[in-house]
């Protein structure tokens, strides 16, 4: 039995859409799927001709198909941006390197030119050096806090003045769900915006912000994309790990919930009197930070000293920013708690 | 019955590596027709080899995990109730892994 598209009645049916459950035909799924994504672009303003845009590129599917989507759009609708891509190697042997192969194949695919920045560079450990020291349990509050900011120095180093993430609505909706289960109201009040770091860091956009990753992995795989899948070796905390297959349980009974909980996000009130973390620059690197020093400092002081747990002990706290402990050899040590309940999201997906 | 799978995005970690392959299914006792339903009891029998639960839940694939039967998503045919026929060609594509 054959479905006929919905849209233009003639070509057999190649998927049902998650948003509107909607039988289309692949070249309409083309269409609607890279228009959606325009209009998003242009109806939050993401871009301005003339930007220099810094596609953060991981190899992964997410990030493959935002390179291809955008260089695309940028031709077609003549945004007259300047795109490149951006790839950390964080320096873990077999994962890295074959997701960096990756994005070198892109880089030929797409036209655009490749940046690479590594961990070694910036911090002088590899990500294989941190897990050596620190063991596999907290790895990945490094991965995610040295990724986030290594992005962003890398992109200031090319001269970008954005950056363009392949966060799609699942990862959105899974970062609300998150925040609220963490009562991180600061974070929960941002977590939906499109464009995020305005105030100081270089801004960041989501411009899949409403696109489904099951769309995002079918055209993926109807437009034969090269892209890399296999779990990061240090893989993410089992909490965000329940909240995405939570996610996942709810889609399959009900796709529509995935815009709806990105919805409620967007339109909570946050009560004003509510504490939120003051932003300033950290002392050490003059990164954008809420403390003295900025995390990675913290973390990288304690790596550089023998001490790499310093930084990441988890402190009970009613909404304190910033905690002082005295750990037992006398070392002042700053806990970082509220950093540290970041949701990693860039753990693998960035 | 001959069928063509294909494990992608990641799944195929869990069949030795190996993205396609080629098999022969038999309906399941007392069944004339193979659905996806008896397919994905077959897989699990026959040709998975490590973390069932990354591939399945319940009788059907772990939510996340697309499934197409000749390059049409599953859920356009009736998912679990599909009807297979000879030669068919059957992709599982795992959407949980990297980004
Ligand atoms: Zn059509
Ligand atoms: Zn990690
Ligand atoms: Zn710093």
């Amino acid at each position: 039995m054959v479905r006929h598209c919905e849209l233009c009645n003639g070509k057999r049916a190649a998927l049902v859409r998650p948003k509107n459950q909607q039988q289309i035909c692949k070249d309409c799924f083309y269409t609607a799927f890279e228009e959606e994504i325009h209009q998003t672009i242009v109806d939050n303003k993401l871009f301005k001709r003339g930007d220099r845009v810094a596609v953060a590129a991981s190899g992964g599917k997410d990030s493959t198909v935002l390179a291809h989507v955008l260089t695309l759009l940028n031709k077609r609708h003549d945004y007259g941006l300047d795109l490149f891509l951006l790839s950390i190697d964080e320096g873990i042997a077999g994962y890295r390197d074959d997701s960096l192969e990756t994005v070198k194949r892109n880089e030929t695919q797409y036209g655009i030119p490749l940046e690479v920045v590594s961990y070694k560079t910036l911090y002088n450990w590899t990500m294989d050096e941190i897990v050596k020291e620190i063991g596999l349990k907290n790895n990945c509050t490094f991965c995610g806090v040295f990724r986030r900011q290594a992005l962003d120095r890398g992109a200031h180093k090319m001269k970008a003045v954005k950056m363009a993430t392949g966060h799609n609505a699942d990862d959105v909706a899974e970062t609300v769900l998150l925040n609220i289960l963490r009562g991180d109201i600061a974070r929960l009040a941002r977590c939906t915006s499109i464009i995020t770091g305005e105030e100081g860091a270089l801004p960041r956009c989501k411009p899949f912000k409403y696109t489904y990753e099951k769309e995002i992995v079918m055209y993926a795989y109807f437009k034969k994309l090269d892209y890399f899948s296999t779990e990061c070796t240090y893989s993410p905390n089992a909490y965000r790990g329940f909240a995405r297959e939570f996610i996942k349980d709810l889609e399959a009974i009900r796709p529509q919930a995935i815009l709806d909980i990105i919805r409620s996000g967007e339109r909570f009130r946050i009560d004003s009197t509510a504490k939120m973390p003051e932003q300033g620059l950290c002392e050490k690197c003059g990164y954008i930070s809420s403390q003295k020093w900025c995390k990675a400092c913290v973390l990288l002081d304690g790596l550089n000293r023998g001490l790499p747990r310093l930084g990441i002990t988890r402190t009970r706290g009613k909404g304190s920013a910033n905690v002082v402990e005295t750990v037992s050899n006398g070392v002042e040590k700053l806990a970082v708690s509220r950093d540290d309940r970041r949701p990693s999201v860039s753990a693998i997906d960035f | 019955m001959h069928l063509t799978l294909e494990f992608g995005g990641g799944l195929e970690l869990l069949f030795g590596s190996q993205k396609k392959h080629e098999v022969d299914v038999v309906p399941p006792n007392g069944m004339k027709e193979v659905t996806m339903e008896s397919l994905l009891a077959w897989i699990k029998e026959n040709l998975l080899k490590e973390r069932p639960e990354m591939f399945l839940k319940e009788n059907s694939v772990r939510p996340g995990v697309l499934v197409l039967v000749n390059d049409s998503d599953w859920e356009l045919c009736g998912r679990l109730e599909t009807v297979l026929e000879e030669k068919d060609e059957v992709i599982f594509i795992s959407t949980l892994h990297g980004g």
